[in-house]
């Protein structure tokens, strides 16, 4: 049982990166592509069987036409059927920043659309926002959590090994940054920061300030292991051959670290994914035009937006499923963690 | 008793000092502040900045500016708001009361379903009621509260049954004092329905699984054996003995609620701390946010006090300690 939720939910998490890592392959369009003619066009579903009741073996979408009188209000043309095609040639796109493609997994004739999840007020597909938008949210979230921890192992170890003052005045300072709630503390630095800033520049300063503010947890948990770890007899053993101090630590006390930080990881980047959605959903993270769940589910707070088009709210979905999978991941590796001491 | 008292009230009052000397410090080695946007402004002269920035005290080094600063926090004013151009303690304690207003009364009603419904789950430690806890605290956790705020506000203006946002009716002025209390009940129903359902989910967990240790205990199984009633046993004797980490996280859960109440009060309007921090970062006013966080680190620290005490009261060991 165990074993197997610690493998499924990995894998699930590999997929789920490696679907935000190619978002440009998997999605029929660029993040920025506007489609005028149809801002928030309805989550178009795929058909089989036609008006006519004729089936295809090729599922396809129909096209929209305006309702009479209205230019956001739409009904299904019965007249154009657009069929869905894998292997497409579509938007131009760059695969981690060197490699130049116009190849879409799936997608329509290009005087044709396809919009599976339907498509915010500018036309552009919700679809494809969503899976680029995973790149910040995921990738925001997994740099934080590694920042963190590496910030935590350093100076939870050198508290623990040393001792002393060292060791107060770096868990004193873990203290502080514990006594204040979290987002007040993550706005109060954000407030301090620039707030006029690119997309890319937002990223990192929202994956520094995240990840930098949260080393305390972390930093605890490894001090404490260090702490009863230090004078254990293959340390001092290996203090007697004279190893040194930056030896000892990186080569005895941190490996013996290394499931409770690989567990504190998976329990910490949920958290750091949400606080990058909430910063952008409240405008002081990643901006437009770039997408990340936190800016699009911010669209959805405008009242005729909320009243009207409620596949304004799916991106608000998307992180419980890596939620999910993250947590099952902690709980059975902390049952792992237990079970091995 | 006494010099435990005042051990955990100094502490508390050493976090709070430390807690503002990082926000000043962090504040000071970020770049900008209030006046770089008026930079920008061609209507605005550099000598009129500097006027500013002498008025406001802005110019001085920074020990200067904490010792000032402490100082109108002593005299309970939390420095001086740029925007308002009053006092921040004068915005400051009507936003608290709001934010207060919502997230007691989430912390007594959720703590009220999760210790009866936790317990009752931990006597359930298989079958479906326990894939169904599992099932569905998970399920809670997972889901976003800003979601979750969002969809509260879709039902409000979907069914009309609730307002949409906001914490009293236009009219509620005329309204009398009955009538203006359920004015208020019903629009603080929906906020608080989804501070509750946002943090029950680890309350409820923690509950299970400190009653769940205690039942395997030795004397929870002697309690068992003297054919104590199931009532008398899992309220009498598992809770009190498991009480001890829920007490810690009784202190501790003051400070997800105010983090979430941030977002629900954001999204249905609710004028509590959270809009005007929001407002605050924005318009760059760093004395409101400096004292919207010292507030909310005051929460955390009572919170914590009062879990100290309680603990004090409940658990003989912490006694014998000190």
């Amino acid at each position: 049982m165990n074993r197997g939720q610690l493998l499924a939910s990995a894998a699930f998490l590999i997929l789920a990166h490696l679907l935000a890592g190619f978002a440009g392959f998997f999605a029929p369009y660029h993040y920025a592509t506007q489609d005028r003619l149809h801002p928030y066009a309805p989550p178009a579903p795929l058909h089989f069987v036609d008006c006519q009741g004729r089936f295809h073996a090729r599922p396809f979408v129909y096209g929209l036409k305006n309702k009479e009188g209205s230019f956001t209000e739409y009904e299904r043309d019965c007249s154009v059927r657009a069929p869905l095609r894998v292997f497409v040639r579509g938007d131009e796109y760059v695969l981690f920043g060197v490699l130049h493609t116009t190849l879409h997994l799936f997608g329509v004739e290009a005087s044709q659309h396809i919009n599976l999840l339907g498509t915010d007020g500018f036309g552009r597909d919700q679809l494809s926002r969503v899976l680029y938008g995973a790149q910040v949210s995921l990738f925001a979230g997994g740099l934080a959590g590694v920042l963190a921890v590496l910030a935590g192992l350093v100076v939870g170890t050198i508290a623990g090994f040393y001792g002393g003052l060292v060791d107060d005045v770096a868990m004193r300072t873990a203290e502080l940054a514990i006594a204040v709630p979290s987002l007040y503390l993550l706005l109060a630095v954000r407030s301090f920061l620039p707030l006029q800033i690119g997309p890319i520049g937002a990223f990192l300063l929202v994956v520094s300030v995240i990840g930098l503010l949260s080393w305390s947890r972390p930093a605890r948990l490894v001090r404490g292991l260090v702490l009863s770890a230090r004078d254990r007899n293959f340390v001092l053993v290996a203090r007697g051959f004279g190893a040194s101090r930056f030896y000892l630590m990186r080569r005895h006390l941190m490996p013996l670290t290394f499931s409770v930080t690989l567990t504190q990881l998976a329990l910490l980047i949920p958290q750091f994914i949400l606080a990058e959605v909430v910063l952008s959903f409240l405008g002081l993270g990643v901006g437009e035009p770039f997408p990340s769940w936190g800016n699009m589910l911010a669209q959805a707070q405008q009242y005729h937006v909320l009243v009207s088009y409620w596949w304004m709210l799916l991106p608000g979905l998307a992180p419980v499923p890596m939620f999910l999978a993250y947590h099952a991941l902690a709980e059975a590796l902390q049952q792992r963690v237990g079970s091995n001491i | 008793m006494t010099r435990y008292v005042l051990r955990r009230l100094g502490h508390g009052l050493l976090l709070l000092f430390g807690v503002s000397l990082l926000l000043f410090v962090l504040q000071q080695a970020a770049p900008g502040e209030f006046f770089t946007e008026m930079r920008l402004n061609p209507q605005i002269s550099e000598k009129t900045l500097q006027a500013l920035r002498a008025q406001y005290g802005l110019d001085q080094p920074l020990p200067v500016r904490y010792a000032r600063w402490a100082g109108s926090a002593a005299r309970g004013d939390f420095g001086y708001s740029f925007a308002y151009d009053l006092p921040v303690a004068r915005i400051l304690w009507p936003r608290v009361r709001n934010t207060l207003l919502l997230t007691l009364p989430a912390l007594l009603i959720s703590w009220m379903i999760a210790v009866p419904v936790g317990v009752l789950a931990a006597t359930r430690r298989s079958g479906w009621v326990n894939r169904l806890f599992a099932t569905g605290t998970s399920t809670l956790l997972a889901l976003p509260d800003v979601l979750l705020a969002l969809l509260a506000l879709l039902l409000a203006v979907r069914t009309q049954a609730f307002p949409a946002g906001g914490m009293a009716s236009v009219e509620a002025q005329e309204l009398g004092g009955l009538r203006h209390m359920s004015d208020l009940m019903w629009h603080m129903a929906l906020p608080l329905a989804v501070l509750v359902i946002g943090s029950v989910a680890p309350v409820l967990r923690q509950v299970r699984a400190s009653v769940a240790e205690v039942m395997e205990s030795s004397h929870f199984r002697a309690a068992e054996g003297h054919g104590l009633g199931r009532f008398t046993l899992l309220f009498r004797h598992a809770l009190p003995a498991a009480a001890n980490p829920l007490i810690s996280l009784f202190g501790l859960s003051t400070a997800f609620l105010l983090s979430t109440s941030v977002l629900v009060e954001v999204i249905m309007s609710w004028p509590g701390m959270g809009p005007l921090l929001l407002e605050a970062i924005f318009s760059r006013d760093l004395f409101v946010v400096v004292g919207a966080v010292m507030i909310s680190t005051l929460f955390l620290v009572v919170g914590n006090f009062f879990a100290d005490i309680l603990l004090y009261a409940c658990d003989p060991r912490i006694r014998v300690q000190s």
